[in-house]
């Protein structure tokens, strides 16, 4: 158990340390040149010699004129200190306040989103396996949904249910009436807002975990276990528990595996509402290219999805208990 | 002889299989009307054709016109061919390089597993949109290519992953001994000895990965990072949303493409399952 985790959080290092590293190199290295597009897009002067002192100084500001190994290092220093540089969009925040205060609109959505859709998922999938009726009309439904493009189903949630029923709102995270405070009606109007975006998660996960059950529900079913205790007179109920406690591991590693298209759908999700999460902020950044919050973005989202993966190793520690006894066989 | 029964009992189960013909079916249509689509329309994707602004569809827009009066249909038939050029292409490269690592890991073993193995490990954790997002960011031009290269390298962990484990498997066989014995080069024997076994999955693979690059490239578009020269489904749906066409009620607007690209994503997991369900007669239904 020691050594898995110790490849784990090895691979987990690895990769934030290739993340930092792609996020300071992205900008260096391809082709165009930041400042002088900010420099031609604000085009404060066509006097060339003023345009070349403004480019010498912001080259100075963020530190382009330095060694690149100084460039790398200091990217890094300031990293630590929690300095991701000032947003030119929301100017003069820093970064990292942005992302701070966006953030907790992302676990709201996503977290329920993610949890639920899976539990229900798997349940239904489960409980849809091998019944004739359920299936045929379940399942093609599950791959509609798995199939739906993120932003299309919350596309069209928000046009049904906000314009043409007009019984939920389709902006913002509360009402733009009120302001923040511990009010019965400031939660309400929070879990107004909140619940289509969430809806359009929930679905397109639903339809995926679902499938998935359903086909390792059946694997599972088939095997020589099952077929042996069915043999044996083991009541249906009793074999369909153990393939559903083996057909949910690979369901855990899965959820694993989804995280970043699961992200991914929150940000379109989040466009598509105008929910202030990073995804909207990232939408904005990327119109008004505010590279400093792209880049910090980016961090965040891969900073959050190791978080989430280390978490599911542990549940998936805690859930299989061969992990525990060091019968890994295919670990990191 | 049984080699060539094998095939016509594929065949033979192929055509009865009513999810891979009915995928296959809806992904034709598709197909059809992606290339003879822009023949049957005189308006360009971005030509202000009608003055009237947005319009619901007509005999004459068939399927309406946007908020500044574009052609939603010319649009859309243009987008399609984009559509099934980044599913071929960014899909067929994510297959491809995933066949590359996942074969030289799996039958190589040892130190280069080691390695590959944590690369592939590293590239499966990193959210794959969010790198793709930042480099896309910084490009000034982008086309459909240089789209599907980005999503044709960043798609294929999980593919060589899935591939190693086959080959793991595979590589111990007396066949693939015999042919280490009569000294055929590893290359050789990955391409004629190994890879022949694993044909039907890698056909699942490829179906995979084109309904998923179909996905990722929408989910680029949409956010504002598609290409800067063409039009797609992905973009549609983001100048609908951008301009207001929820609040405005043009639907003509955004349902196209969006039904366009389940369908197509949907035909392809059906055909997926019907394949399986071909080539493995457990998943047979009785």
């Amino acid at each position: 158990m020691k050594r898995y985790f110790g490849r784990k959080i090895l691979v987990y290092l690895l990769t934030f340390f290739l993340a930092v590293t792609i996020d300071w190199m992205i900008p260096r290295f391809m082709p165009g040149d930041p400042i002088r597009n900010m420099l031609t897009r604000v085009s404060v002067s066509s006097n060339p010699i003023a345009i070349q002192k403004m480019y010498d100084y912001y080259s100075h500001l963020f530190g382009l004129d330095l060694p690149l190994w100084q460039q790398y290092f200091n990217f890094w220093k300031s990293l630590f200190q929690g300095d991701l540089g000032i947003s030119t969009y929301i100017f003069p925040t820093p970064v990292a306040k942005v992302l701070l205060r966006a953030i907790p609109y992302d676990g709201f959505l996503l977290v329920p989103s993610i949890l639920l859709s899976w539990y229900a998922g798997n349940k239904f999938g489960a409980f849809a396996a091998r019944s004739k009726w359920l299936d045929n009309t379940v399942s093609p439904l599950g791959y509609i949904l798995t199939a739906t493009p993120y932003m299309w189903l919350g596309i069209l949630l928000a046009w049904f249910f906000g314009i043409v029923l007009g019984i939920f709102p389709i902006a913002g995270a509360y009402s733009y009436s009120m302001s923040p405070n511990l009010s019965w009606r400031f939660i309400g109007s929070v879990l107004h807002h909140w619940f289509l975006p969430f809806a359009s998660l929930f679905l397109v996960g639903f339809g995926g975990w679902a499938i998935g059950m359903r086909n390792m529900i059946i694997y599972e079913l088939e095997a020589d276990y099952s077929h042996y205790l069915g043999a044996l007179g083991a009541p249906k109920k009793l074999i369909r528990k153990y393939a559903f406690n083996n057909a949910v591991l690979p369901q855990i590693t899965g959820l694993a595996l989804q995280l970043g298209v699961i992200v991914a759908g929150a940000l379109v999700t989040e466009v598509v509402f105008s929910y202030p999460g990073i995804g909207y902020l990232l939408l904005a950044a990327i119109q008004n290219q505010d590279y400093f919050l792209i880049q910090g973005c980016f961090l965040f989202i891969i900073i959050g999805v190791l978080l989430a993966n280390f978490t599911i190793d542990i549940v998936y520690i805690l859930v299989d208990p061969r992990t525990r006894r060091g019968m890994t066989g295919e670990t990191a | 002889m049984s080699e060539q029964k094998k095939k016509n009992e594929f065949i033979y189960f192929a055509f009865r299989n009513k999810k891979l013909l009915v995928g296959l079916a809806i992904i034709l249509i598709f197909l059809v009307l992606g290339l003879i689509g822009p023949f049957l329309t005189d308006n360009e994707p971005f030509a202000y054709a009608n003055p009237l602004g947005a319009q619901p569809p007509s005999s004459e827009y068939w399927f309406g016109t946007t908020f500044f009066g574009q052609d939603v249909f010319s649009q859309f038939v243009k987008g399609l061919r984009a559509t099934f050029l980044v599913g071929a292409i960014g899909g067929g490269l994510g297959t491809i390089i995933g066949m590359l690592i996942g074969f030289t890991a799996g039958y190589r073993g040892g130190v280069v597993d080691e390695i590959l193995n944590a690369l592939t490990n590293i590239v499966l954790v990193i959210p794959t949109l969010a790198v793709l997002l930042i480099i896309a960011a910084y490009l000034e031009v982008r086309s459909i290519f240089t789209e599907c290269l980005f999503i044709g390298f960043t798609a294929w962990p999980w593919t060589a992953r899935a591939i190693r484990a086959q080959t793991f498997s595979l590589r111990t066989r007396e066949f693939v001994d015999l042919a280490k014995l009569s000294g055929m080069k590893s290359i050789k024997i990955i391409f004629t000895e190994i890879a022949p076994n694993m044909m039907s999955y890698l056909l699942l693979t490829f179906i995979l990965q084109f309904g998923g690059a179909i996905l990722t490239a929408a989910t680029l578009d949409f956010i504002g990072l598609g290409p800067t020269n063409a039009i797609s489904l992905g973009l549609m749906m983001q100048y609908a949303v951008l301009w207001g066409a929820l609040q405005f009620g043009t639907w003509w607007w955004f349902v196209p493409p969006g039904l366009a690209i389940t369908s197509i994503v949907g035909a392809l997991y059906s055909m997926n399952v019907g394949l399986d369900e071909v080539f493995n007669p457990k998943l047979r239904e009785m």
